[in-house]
């Protein structure tokens, strides 16, 4: 036991961090340049000297191409037409075409995003060269220069970090009680222990607390890990982090033991509990945001205890939210704990 | 006056639409040792849970020392001991853990009732930092028994506690029950042993939930309504099977290397079952009348 405790956080965290980041790097592209210009040469330039794109393949065939991508070689087709260059300076507008494979649609959209990034910036700098002096100096002004807050650099090991603490302290606890009872059941100690004039609430509280303390105590590892390792930041009060952690890890330990006394073997509590961990994970916000899922979606999620530790822990480590901030989501936490754990003792049967 | 311990009126429970328990009726008096024997899945271990609060009645109801089973279900789990068939004790804590454990629920230190699990827990002691796991059978057992003992039981539940124990130990654990009968505390026991029989007050005898008979081992003996005879011979096998063809026979079964053959009393002729058996070509033939033991009965009662 010590040793998953000790090991799991560590490789979670340096494994989760690394490989679940949704920045793209060498994004292979292929490039059809019918136009061969001045322009047409100045836009790929401008893909090339970008950090996420690499020109992998040029041809003058769009078959040779769609090819290419087909085989896995290239990820982005750019074809730029004949007259591209023409139709700029005549009519002061022109097309490129760009074809993204999107089997892994989170990745398309990024490449697109990147894509536009990059004809934008060219575009500016077509309209800086082609306008007369005169009405130069009124366009130059409008220009957005994209801030990030609370995360300057866009920097997502910052970002999901606090997210895979919590689901660090989530899985230990959901399993570890979510085995508990049931174990007990198996091993038939749970008879005994129902002869005796134990009450109800004594026995779940004997089974939260240790449990609890070695959450908290995963947590506090965790965190340490976080910032040697990522020197993530913790701009908010470590005392809020505690609090809000505290309350968290009652409502899934809670919603563990209510797995544990309603299955009667392991195996069952495990698929009872890898199913709700999975859907609560995915709807936590850490992978996808939730304000872009679908509004029946959305309210559903308030009945999501990760959702809302998420989104306190981010708060708090990121932005140094204060208690006022994080308050309706702690208080629905409490509610959360409150309810779960009743349910549980309530449920927990020493008669059959 | 005898006081009585347990009452059990027509309890009966279902799982499903069989029947574990079937309106079984039964009384224990104060300070009995009283014995359930009874195959597996006669029905022992229901009517146990039953009786420790642990599983509730579909019909009938039971008192243990006065206390409705259902309703008072708190007070009884003070006063009764309870020891499981199968070892439910935590297999990672060490023996004095658990035994500190239970006394600590039940609100007793070991000091205070060591007394009581003096002679039990002291054969087990120079094990006490041993993890309850590694135990033998026969030490899981006295320490299950010292745990049951331990907050001071005027009542003690022990189902099937010699399952699996070897037969010296079976003998130890025996006269352990004996001496805490001497103490005045009142015990049910569970065995599919029908030799342990004889060593209890009173004897239930349960099958399909229904209590077949119910009197002292002595009376159960008595009540054996047929001769019973102890045939061998070189082939028990054909043994078998020829006796069971034999008129007269009332019941036949193996028993260990020979067979017990029973007959309406004084219906009996000797020479004639050597004749039929010798014209079956069996050698080596002894028979041999003898007196019924519990075992015998119980087949006997099954098989009407």
């Amino acid at each position: 036991m010590m040793p998953i405790i000790f090991v799991v956080p560590i490789v979670q965290l340096i494994i989760l961090v690394h490989a679940a980041t949704f920045e793209m790097k060498d994004i292979r592209m292929s490039v059809i340049d019918l136009d061969m210009s001045q322009s047409s040469r100045q836009m790929i330039s401008k893909f090339q000297g970008s950090p996420f794109f690499r020109i992998a393949h040029t041809s003058f065939s769009y078959r040779e191409a769609g090819n290419e991508m087909k085989k896995g070689n290239v990820d982005v087709i750019l074809q730029i037409p004949l007259g591209f260059e023409k139709n700029l300076a005549k009519e002061k507008k022109s097309k490129v075409q760009i074809v993204i494979n999107a089997i892994n649609g989170t990745s398309a959209g990024l490449v697109s995003a990147y894509s536009l990034m990059i004809l934008q910036d060219f575009n500016r700098a077509l309209i800086v060269e082609w306008m007369s002096p005169a009405t130069m100096a009124a366009t130059r002004n409008i220009k957005v220069i994209p801030l990030y807050w609370y995360n300057p650099k866009l920097n997502y090991k910052t970002f999901m970090v606090p997210g895979i603490l919590v689901l660090l302290v989530t899985i230990i606890g959901l399993l570890l009680s979510g085995m508990n009872i049931v174990r007990e059941k198996e091993i038939g100690t749970i008879e005994q222990i129902n002869v005796t004039p134990i009450r109800k609430i004594q026995f779940i509280a004997g089974k939260l607390i240790p449990f609890w303390i070695i959450a908290l105590f995963e947590l506090t590892f965790g965190l340490v890990v976080g910032k040697l390792l990522f020197n993530i930041p913790m701009i908010g009060n470590l005392w809020l982090i505690f609090l809000s952690a505290g309350i968290y890890i009652f409502v899934i330990l809670g919603f563990g033991l209510l797995i544990s006394t309603m299955t009667n073997t392991q195996q069952q509590s495990m698929l009872v509990a890898f199913f709700f961990m999975v859907i609560f994970i995915l709807m936590s916000g850490l992978f996808t945001s939730i304000e872009s899922m679908p509004n029946w979606a959305q309210q559903l999620d308030r009945l999501n205890p990760i959702a809302y530790f998420i989104r306190i822990m981010r708060m708090v480590m990121l932005k140094g939210s204060s208690f006022q901030d994080i308050q309706e989501s702690l208080y629905s936490l409490v509610v959360y704990a409150f309810g779960i754990i009743s349910i549980a003792i309530w449920r927990y049967r020493k008669v059959t | 006056m005898t006081q009585v311990s347990i009452s059990v009126k027509a309890v009966t429970r279902k799982y499903g639409t069989h029947p574990a328990l079937d309106a079984i009726s039964f009384d224990v008096k104060k300070g009995e040792l009283f014995g359930f024997i009874g195959p597996d899945g006669a029905g022992k271990t229901t009517l146990f849970r039953i009786l420790t609060t642990l599983l509730l009645p579909d019909e009938g109801e039971a008192t243990v020392e006065g206390l409705d089973v259902v309703k008072d279900y708190k007070k009884i789990r003070r006063i009764i001991g309870y020891m499981p068939g199968k070892f439910s004790l935590y297999m990672d804590l060490t023996v004095e853990e658990n035994l500190k454990f239970y006394a600590t629920i039940f609100g007793t230190t070991i000091e205070e009732n060591y007394h009581l699990i003096k002679a039990i827990y002291s054969q087990i002691e120079p094990f006490r930092k041993r993890k309850a796991g590694q135990l033998s059978g026969g030490m899981k057992q006295k320490l299950a028994l010292s745990c049951a003992l331990i907050h001071k039981p005027v009542l003690l539940f022990l189902d099937e506690p010699t399952t699996g124990v070897d037969a010296v130990s079976r003998m130890e654990f025996w006269d352990m029950l004996k001496r805490l009968k001497e103490g005045g505390i009142t015990i049910l026991v569970s065995t599919p042993y029908m030799d342990e029989a004889s060593l209890c007050d009173r004897v239930a005898l349960i099958q399909d939930g229904k209590i077949l008979q119910l009197s002292t081992p002595q009376q159960v003996v008595d009540h054996f309504p047929y001769e019973l005879y102890n045939v061998s011979s070189g082939d028990i096998y054909n043994l078998l099977a020829d006796l069971r063809n034999y008129p007269g026979m009332m019941s036949c079964y193996a028993f260990g290397q020979a067979a017990h053959i029973s007959f309406i009393k004084e219906t009996f002729r000797e020479t004639h079952l050597r004749d039929f058996l010798k014209e079956k070509e069996h050698n080596q033939l002894t028979i041999e009348p003898i007196n019924p033991n519990i075992e015998d009965c119980f087949m006997e009662l099954m098989n009407r």
